[in-house]
């Protein structure tokens, strides 16, 4: 078996495993690794071709390969190493080794003094949502057919329909129109749009592509390659209402329909898991319940903003990199984070109270939109910080700021209420 | 003319009313922020966007380069933009912001890669 040492090694080469490298680099771990199973590292970004990353980081607005890219020169010049083509198959936590195979050494043992898990999520398919009908060609979430027409020169269809109104879903309904294709319909089961406005406007408004709220997809149809799909109105219940069902001739569809944390090393590791994100459970420094091992990104809950991911990586980063040199700060305490009322869950679940005063940052999402809500945080009777919001909303993600130094007891609470 | 404008500035999404014509615009109602009445007025008279997609390369590994407009390009431009683009193969290597296609339809504006290959 070929065999690697290095003091951080990251499992995975998207926004989260380069952010993590470059943090862990500049706090100054010696050899960082990054093993990744794509050709290149960039992740899921390099499909990403259209604007809209960095508003928040970089202060402008740029396309994913942009966005990747300065992360990745910065990688390379601070002297990150990567493995590629490399498919890592167990984490384990006990030795501090990650085993990997890839077709040049074989099977490879990469011995490490921290782990970072950086994988990212998945896309929902077909089979999570269980549509009825044939099982034709010509289905396809919306990430793999970004991935065939944007990186491998595939067009995948003519005739397109989309089930699922995130932001993948819009952005691949204009992409497909700029190709040639014609997209008949985006269908979405809630009576709401799942992505952002701007993608509405700017995706579908643009090119008269017409939106079905609270409709879904009945049946797909055709034998060899698909012909059509059958769709529906659903009533309150989400249950199609048989009389509004309407057929669209189509030869593709696209899904659209949410991402899944890909938790598989994760949860043989033995690692805790938080069953709201699917995701390990963290503290403030992004490390899991076993301690030399860190996530950051959207294997520990999916990010609205890739912003957002590197900025929550480079804590991962830069803590792995202390806890592999033995600077990681000692814990006198440790508190666990509350939803209260409003809140889905929060990231990062507990603190680490060291002696030191920090400022912590945590991370949730709220249950229901809200207007004119204020943010608090409680320790005991105490409120210890709050911060006012003209409005909050599911899809995005809110954060509140506080001193450890504060927390009177042996757990926060966080919730979101209305101003009186 | 009257037309309602999604405001895209912020997460909010105002529907925001603009009456004008041309580029004479009379009032701007709906908006709860300046921010909003600048982009409702923009997108009223004169609506751009970034043009983002692909062009072929020469290399067999990598069969396409991303690329996009440097600037916004006028809206109604933008499918004659993709068929001059569709067209145009590029000559490896390639890096970010290489200019791909100089001044497309004479918008002044230059389309330019955004990876390496």
């Amino acid at each position: 078996m070929y065999n690697f040492e290095c003091d951080v090694a990251i499992v995975g080469g998207g926004p989260a495993g380069l952010s993590a490298a470059v943090a862990a680099k500049k706090e100054g771990a010696k050899k960082v690794l990054i093993i990744e199973r794509d050709e290149s590292i960039g992740g899921i970004l390099q499909q990403c071709i259209h604007p809209g990353f960095g508003l928040s980081y970089f202060k402008e607005e740029l396309t994913g390969p942009e966005y990747a890219g300065r992360f990745a020169k910065e990688a390379v010049e601070l002297g990150v190493e990567f493995l590629l083509n490399s498919m890592v198959l167990e984490v384990n936590e006990n030795e501090n080794t990650v085993i990997c195979v890839n077709s040049e050494h074989g099977m490879t043992e990469v011995k490490a003094k921290s782990i970072i898990l950086a994988m990212g999520c998945r896309e929902r398919t077909r089979a999570n949502i269980m549509i009825p009908g044939a099982r034709p060609a010509g289905v396809y979430t919306a990430g793999s057919a970004q991935r065939l027409v944007n990186r491998q020169n595939q067009m995948v269809g003519k005739k397109v329909v989309i089930l699922g109104s995130g932001d993948i879903g819009m952005i691949m309904a204009r992409r497909m129109t700029l190709e040639g294709a014609e997209v008949l319909a985006v269908i979405e089961l809630m009576d709401y749009l799942a992505g952002l406005t701007r993608n509405k406007v700017q995706c579908l408004d643009d090119f008269g592509i017409p939106l079905y709220l609270s409709h879904t997809i009945t049946k797909i149809d055709g034998y060899q390659r698909v012909k059509g799909v059958y769709f529906a109105q659903v009533d309150e219940n989400k249950k199609p209402i048989k009389e509004t069902e309407k057929y669209i001739e189509c030869d593709t569809l696209l899904l659209s329909v949410g991402l899944l944390p890909e938790n598989e090393l994760t949860r043989k590791a033995g690692i805790e898991m938080n069953p709201i994100t699917n995701g390990p459970k963290v503290n403030q420094y992004m490390q899991t319940s076993a301690e030399s091992v860190f996530a950051c990104g959207n294997v520990v809950h999916v990010n609205d903003l890739v912003d957002n991911v590197s900025t929550e990586s480079m804590k991962a980063g830069k803590f792995a990199a202390q806890y592999a040199m033995g600077t990681l700060p000692m814990a006198t305490k440790k508190v666990e984070n509350v939803s209260g009322e409003n809140v889905r869950y929060l990231c990062p679940h507990s603190l680490s109270v060291a002696e030191e005063n920090e400022k912590v940052t945590l991370y949730f999402r709220v249950l229901h939109p809200e207007l004119n809500a204020t943010i608090r945080v409680k320790s005991g009777d105490e409120i210890i910080a709050t911060k006012k919001r003209q409005r909050v909303n599911p899809g995005e993600m809110e954060n509140i700021t506080f001193d450890t130094s504060l927390v009177k007891d042996n757990n926060v609470v966080v919730e979101v209420v209305k101003e009186a | 003319m009257k037309k309602e404008i999604i405001c895209t500035v912020c997460p909010m999404g105002c529907h925001i009313l603009v009456e004008g014509e041309g580029e004479n615009i009379i009032s701007v109602t709906g908006n709860t922020c300046k921010r909003g009445e600048v982009y409702a007025s923009a997108e009223f008279c004169h609506p751009v966007r970034i043009l983002t997609t692909t062009v072929k390369t020469d290399c067999e590994k990598t069969p396409l380069v991303a690329v996009r407009s440097e600037k916004p390009l006028p809206k109604e431009k933008i499918m004659d933009c993709m068929e001059v683009i569709r067209k145009v193969e590029v000559k490896t290597p390639v890096s970010m912001y290489d200019v791909v296609v100089e001044n497309i339809c004479g918008t002044g504006t230059n389309i330019v890669a955004t990876g390496n290959v």
